[in-house]
């Protein structure tokens, strides 16, 4: 991922509202040495670019950009790489147009 | 403990949980409505066109005052390639009557309005309330819901599912199975902001007339996906889908997609200037007819997209979502009056109706064509598009070559890409699903 595109999608971010819920994330990756390939494709696939490396090489997410599309869900969930739920009521994002 | 009861709980105000309370509560049922977001709508994202003719059987009179943004008069279909577009236009003065059929809307102000709707019927109806989990007597019939907004359980005799395309209740309790990658896309989308003045003249629209711009091809980069314009009265909503399994495939970042589908020379001009104010990403059902789960059981059914009741052909989903939200409505209110239990035995008259509606029909009609559109993707999405641009430009620029021979180099650049059978077979297996 080069500097350009990643500074595009947080632009985009910046649009949206968000009422983050601090402290109670809603997706949660499982602790892993070596990540599996579902993980590595999140990095790319989700529209939020919520997924990236941290310096060990491992998957981290951070949720505070999230649009709760579920396509991680989708495809993390059923190797149990990341536990996947709804913010809690009224927190997330608030789409405005949608 | 069961704190509380109610005639039937709908999870979800979205297009099919809003018909499904609306319809409950004009039976006098006393219905609890129970959706995540901060109002119904802020959670939901659409293109959007809005069919007329099924909220009309809802709301009669909703032309008077649902937000509704331009009635379409024009359809345009794109096939791209990176430099160019190949267009179907239909446009005609019949769409300019006195009740138009197809209207562009925004879905979280649609959706707010659909909501005080079902208020006034009567419903209660809870935001903020995320549903954690259903309520099941031990003898597999669902009795209620658990929220993550009070403690204990709140009962009913029915639940309505009208959760989304994720359907994450339903699979938790294990009614239905998780939606696969290869059958659900992602959208991306964006809504961009002009004066009213600008929309009308780049699209060639009077007054409140609308326009949608449906387009396949290269821009999709091979994967099965198809990107969308819709004209708002001072917003254009544009963005791109293609199927999750495609996007893990290609580790193509959907932002990027949009970008260049923006940066498409055909589109650029059309939102040159624009503001850009909402960026938003939802799943669509893509698998049509036969990843339709199970649709009723003991205390429950399932309607919308969270049943994947949508026509992706046709770029339907809400009007099935409001048909089945409907008609899940009035079997319920219908088991009720005759006093019989909401068990498995009863609700299958849901089903029954539904099987003889449109919705049904319809995706039994193309229940073929997802599995086509997504194992020929690379044919369909990018080999054809690049042809038939080739063709066009072959066409259309005089430079001396004699038109037979322009013919011939035409027909052989498709037979080189496909083979005779291949395209023979392509024509074929698509006529089949088609028909
Ligand atoms: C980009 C895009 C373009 C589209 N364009 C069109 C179009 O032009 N025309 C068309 O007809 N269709 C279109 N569709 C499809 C259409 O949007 C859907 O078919 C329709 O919204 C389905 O309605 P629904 O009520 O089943 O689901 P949704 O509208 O998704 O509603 C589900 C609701 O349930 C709530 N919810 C979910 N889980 C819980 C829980 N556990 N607790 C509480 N609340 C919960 C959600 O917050 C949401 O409000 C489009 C879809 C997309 C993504
Ligand atoms: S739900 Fe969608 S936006 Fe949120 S982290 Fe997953 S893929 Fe990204």
């Amino acid at each position: 991922m080069n500097a350009e595109s990643s500074v595009r999608v947080e632009e985009k971010l910046f649009y949206n509202r968000y009422l983050v819920d601090v402290g109670h994330p809603h997706i949660k990756v499982r602790a892993h040495m070596k990540p599996s390939p579902q993980l590595l494709a999140l990095l790319k696939a989700c529209p939020a670019r919520c997924y990236e490396l941290n310096d060990k090489g491992q998957v981290e997410v951070t949720v505070d950009g999230c649009m709760e599309c579920g396509t991680c869900r989708i495809i993390g969930e059923p190797s149990g790489d990341i536990e996947w739920s709804y913010p809690r009521g009224g927190y997330g994002v608030l789409f405005k147009f949608g | 403990m069961i704190e509380e009861r109610f005639d039937a709980i709908v999870v979800g105000a979205g297009m099919a949980g809003n018909a499904a309370a609306l319809t409950m509560a004009k039976h006098g049922m006393k219905v609890l409505q129970l959706e995540r977001g901060e109002y119904s709508g802020s959670k939901n994202v659409q293109g959007a066109i809005l069919y007329a003719d099924m909220l009309q059987k809802l709301v009669p009179d909703f032309r008077d005052h649902a937000p509704l943004e331009r009635h379409l008069v024009e359809q345009r279909f794109w096939i791209m390639d990176d430099r160019s577009h190949v267009g179907l236009h239909y446009r005609s003065e019949d769409f300019n009557e006195e009740l138009p059929n197809r209207y562009t809307v925004i879905r979280a102000q649609f959706d707010k309005w659909l909501s005080s709707k079902v208020r006034e019927a009567g419903a209660t109806v809870l935001c903020e309330t995320t549903v954690t989990e259903l309520v099941e007597n031990g003898f597999g019939k669902i009795i209620g819901v658990r929220t993550d907004r009070r403690d204990g359980e709140i009962g009913a005799d029915v639940v309505v599912l009208a959760e989304g395309v994720n359907g994450l209740l339903g699979t938790r309790a294990k009614l239905r199975e998780r939606p696969k990658p290869n059958k659900v896309a992602l959208a991306v989308k964006e809504m961009h902001f002009l004066p009213r003045e600008t929309i009308e003249a780049r699209f060639n629209l009077r007054g409140d007339e609308g326009v949608v711009i449906e387009a396949a091809g290269t821009i999709s980069r091979g994967m099965t996906g198809m990107g969308f314009v819709y004209a708002n009265k001072e917003c254009i909503s544009l963005g791109i889908g293609c199927l999750v399994a495609d996007f893990q495939r290609t580790a193509e970042a959907p932002y990027r997609l949009l970008d260049r589908f923006k940066r498409h020379p055909s589109l650029a001009p059309l939102i040159d200037g624009s503001e850009v104010k909402e960026y938003s990403a939802h799943l669509i059902p893509e698998g049509g007819y036969k990843e339709i789960p199970r649709l009723y059981g003991d205390g429950w059914v399932v309607v919308g997209d969270a049943a994947q009741l949508n026509n992706a052909i046709h770029r339907e989903g809400s009007n099935l979502a409001m048909t089945s939200g409907r008609i899940a409505a009035e079997a319920i209110c219908q088991l009720k009056s005759r006093g019989v239990p909401m068990t498995a035995k009863y609700l299958a008259l849901y089903k029954k109706t539904l099987d003889r509606s449109f919705v049904i029909k319809d995706l039994k009609k193309y229940k073929d064509m997802p599995r086509l559109m997504h194992t020929n993707s690379q044919n369909f999405f990018l080999t054809y598009p690049q042809l038939v641009s080739k063709a066009m430009q072959n066409y259309v620029r005089v430079d001396g070559t004699p038109k037979a021979e322009k013919e011939k180099l035409t027909m052989r650049s498709f037979v080189n890409a496909r083979s005779w059978t291949g395209l023979l077979g392509d024509a074929f297996r698509i006529a089949r699903a088609w028909r």
